[in-house]
């Protein structure tokens, strides 16, 4: 169990080295992307431009000015912004990473359970009108993209319906911490909850609803009905758990994703400062240390997410297991 | 067709009248066609024929396993004195796997993956009896000890991908039988095992009977596993029973073309080898382009004048065959070939 695990590290290591190796020439070494002329302004003379490229280290050759980055982002930990002087960038993160995993946690919660229920009723009715429907709403969530849900769900519940008995209760919007004021922290939350979770809910729960549908083709499906087990032992126990390997390895990776800054839309649109609101501000002002900061906490959430995935199949299906 | 009179005095199953069809978009498709059988207590019939006879969805049929919702199932399929057509689905459930077990052809994919064999077998045995899990698990380590498994605790512990082929059956079997049911189906149990493995499984399914007491029907297209087990042998060709009697009455002598065809289609343990075995041209009919009248003639080689109309079952002592040639008596082969198919004869 060691040794994989130790392997697994390095593979980690190795895969977020290569993506910070690539951000940093994209952003650094592109032809026409001059971090020294984004500095130094529009209207900056050569001096001033050849002034700035020194003092930011931008005159050293491409390895050392890497390196530079790399120790100021992970040893040193004080690089600061291009545009806003003097603001540190792994502070800032650290700052924004709560929100964005109570923002994503919540969907999360949100999203499996009902995708879960879509699925299983959706695979239980296959065929009938329930499955139909629930499969044309799948499909609506998946075709409506969150930054509208997430404007038209401010519109109804911030301001025409916001006094009514059904919206008075949400808070205007921007984040509370939870440790602050729970109640407050969950109810700024909820509609940004139901939002991120509506994609993923239409999204698993087709998915979910076609393995389900799949895994009850399987010879073993009818080898649990001539052994007399019920139809609900049947759906959990047996279709169910073999279809979930698929749903938990999709998950995995949303997860990952979403929370290293994918919830960017839903961020923006509720103003909640996340990591995906400081990823999208760093791209307008092309703030390159936010960028190259956000990028790596990014990828490590997707590289974490994918470990655990893997350790999760394992789990999940043992045949797996053995294929090791 | 007249009810079996040859069945045996204590009927454990009593199939009468039963026809299976599916509605589709052609109109509605017959794949059994009013076939009637029975099972005694204690007695192993063998039910043979080739891929597309209908011999699986009769045993599905038995056990109420067809789950299309475009299926017609009529007849009745009586088992100790109670319809099985009639049982609602909660009954019929009670029934399956405790009185009813069945065996599948392909254990790898007839057992859940995600699953240990032991916890497979328990679960079969807790659906059914009130033990503590602690107790079921003792149980099912018995059965795949009984069935020749080495070290059962620790196959109980492994997934039904970890265990080889024979390994795997035998734990199917250890599975159906772990509620001591009264009536085995086994489907096709030894065609995904090599030869000497199906042996083995062959010889546990008859020490079934032995132990238990347990009736059997084995479905099967290998004529030399029928010669190796059973009590009694129906043949069924395009949903129709086409001759069904004792098993060594059946085998030395065959009394429909298509029975003889089989059987001639093995090749001889002993003597000379032939140059080429013979085989029965064409293949069978499509369910949707059965022929009219006997569903063989268009493959049969003595087919004459009355092969136009449907041949009921003629009887002759136990044994009995649905061939106009034997409406008399049971036919000759050597005379009926000479006389009608002189280039088989050759």
């Amino acid at each position: 169990m060691l040794l994989p695990t130790l392997r697994r590290l390095a593979e980690m290591i190795f895969v977020m080295l290569g993506i910070s190796i690539v951000v940093f020439l994209i952003f650094f070494a592109t032809p026409g992307a001059d971090p020294a002329a984004r500095i130094a302004g529009r209207n900056a003379t050569p001096e001033i431009l050849a002034q700035v490229r020194h003092s930011f280290g931008l005159d050293r050759p491409l390895p050392v000015q890497y390196a530079l980055v790399m120790e100021r982002l992970f040893v040193t930990r004080d690089l600061t912004s291009f545009v806003n002087r003097g603001q540190r960038v792994i502070p800032a993160v650290i700052e924004a990473t709560p929100v964005t995993l109570s923002l994503v946690l919540g969907a999360a919660v949100i999203w499996v359970i009902f995708a879960i229920i879509v699925g299983m009723v959706a695979a239980a009715t296959r065929g009938g009108i329930t499955d139909r429907t629930l499969m044309f709403l799948g499909l609506v969530g998946v075709s409506m993209p969150v930054f509208w849900v997430g404007s038209v769900m401010n519109l109804v519940t911030q301001s025409r319906f916001h006094n009514t008995w059904l919206f008075h209760w949400v808070p205007g919007l921007g984040y509370t911490p939870l440790l602050l004021h729970p109640w407050v922290w969950f109810k700024s939350l909820v509609i940004p909850w139901v939002t991120l979770a509506i994609l993923y809910i239409g999204l698993y729960g087709r998915v979910l609803r076609a393995n389900l549908v799949e895994a009850y083709q399987e010879d073993f499906i009818r080898t649990a009905r001539a052994k007399g087990l019920s139809e609900t032992r049947i759906m959990f126990r047996h279709a169910l758990r073999t279809s979930l390997i698929t749903f938990v390895s999709m998950f995995g990776l949303d997860f990952g994703a979403l929370v290293g800054g994918g919830a960017l839309l839903t961020e923006v649109v509720f103003g909640l400062p996340g990591v995906g609101r400081l990823t999208y501000e760093a791209l307008q002002n092309l703030d390159l240390p936010f960028i190259m900061a956000t990028v790596m906490y990014s990828s490590f959430f997707v590289v974490v997410a994918n470990a655990i995935v893997d350790i999760a199949y394992a789990w999940l299906d043992p045949r797996v297991r053995d294929a090791r | 067709m007249p009810a079996e009179p040859s069945a045996p005095a204590e009927t454990l199953l009593d199939v009468r009248n039963l026809s299976v069809s599916f509605r589709s978009e052609k109109g509605v498709i017959r794949i059994i066609e009013d076939i009637s059988f029975s099972v005694g207590a204690r007695e192993i019939l063998s039910i043979v024929g080739e891929s597309g006879s209908g011999k699986s969805i009769t045993s599905l049929a038995v056990m109420r396993l067809i789950t299309d919702p475009n299926a017609i199932i009529e007849g009745s399929i009586i088992y100790k004195g109670r319809d099985l057509l009639k049982l609602d689905p909660r009954e019929m459930r009670d029934l399956r796997g405790r009185d009813i077990a069945m065996i599948f052809q392909d254990p790898m994919t007839a057992m859940t993956p995600v699953y240990t064999i032991g916890w497979q077998i328990e679960e079969q045995i807790r659906a059914h009896q009130k033990l503590s899990r602690r107790a079921a698990r003792a149980r099912a380590v018995e059965l795949l000890g009984e069935m020749g498994i080495p070290a059962p605790a620790r196959a109980a512990t492994r997934y039904p991908h970890q265990l080889s082929g024979g390994m795997r059956q035998r734990a199917m079997i250890a599975m159906a039988l772990s509620c001591n049911p009264s009536l085995l189906i086994a489907d096709e149990p030894t065609t995904a095992l090599d030869v000497t493995v199906q042996a083995q499984i062959l010889e546990l399914i008859q020490r079934l009977r032995r132990d238990f007491g347990s009736s059997v029907i084995l479905i099967t297209h290998d004529m030399g596993v029928v010669g190796t087990i059973s009590d009694r042998v129906m043949v069924m060709y395009a949903g129709t029973v086409v001759e069904r009697g004792p098993k060594p009455m059946v085998l030395a002598q065959p009394s429909h073309p298509y029975t003889l065809g089989l059987l001639r289609s093995i090749p001889p343990m002993h003597g000379e080898r032939p140059f080429r075995l013979p085989s029965i041209p064409g293949s069978p009919p499509a369910p949707t382009a059965r022929p009219a009248g006997c569903p063989f003639q268009p493959r049969c080689d003595f087919r004459f004048e009355p092969c136009g109309n449907r041949p009921p079952l003629f009887r002759h002592g136990a044994q009995e065959v649905a061939c106009f040639l034997a409406a008399d008596h049971l036919p000759d082969w050597d005379h009926e070939r000479a006389i009608r198919a002189p280039g088989a004869a050759a």
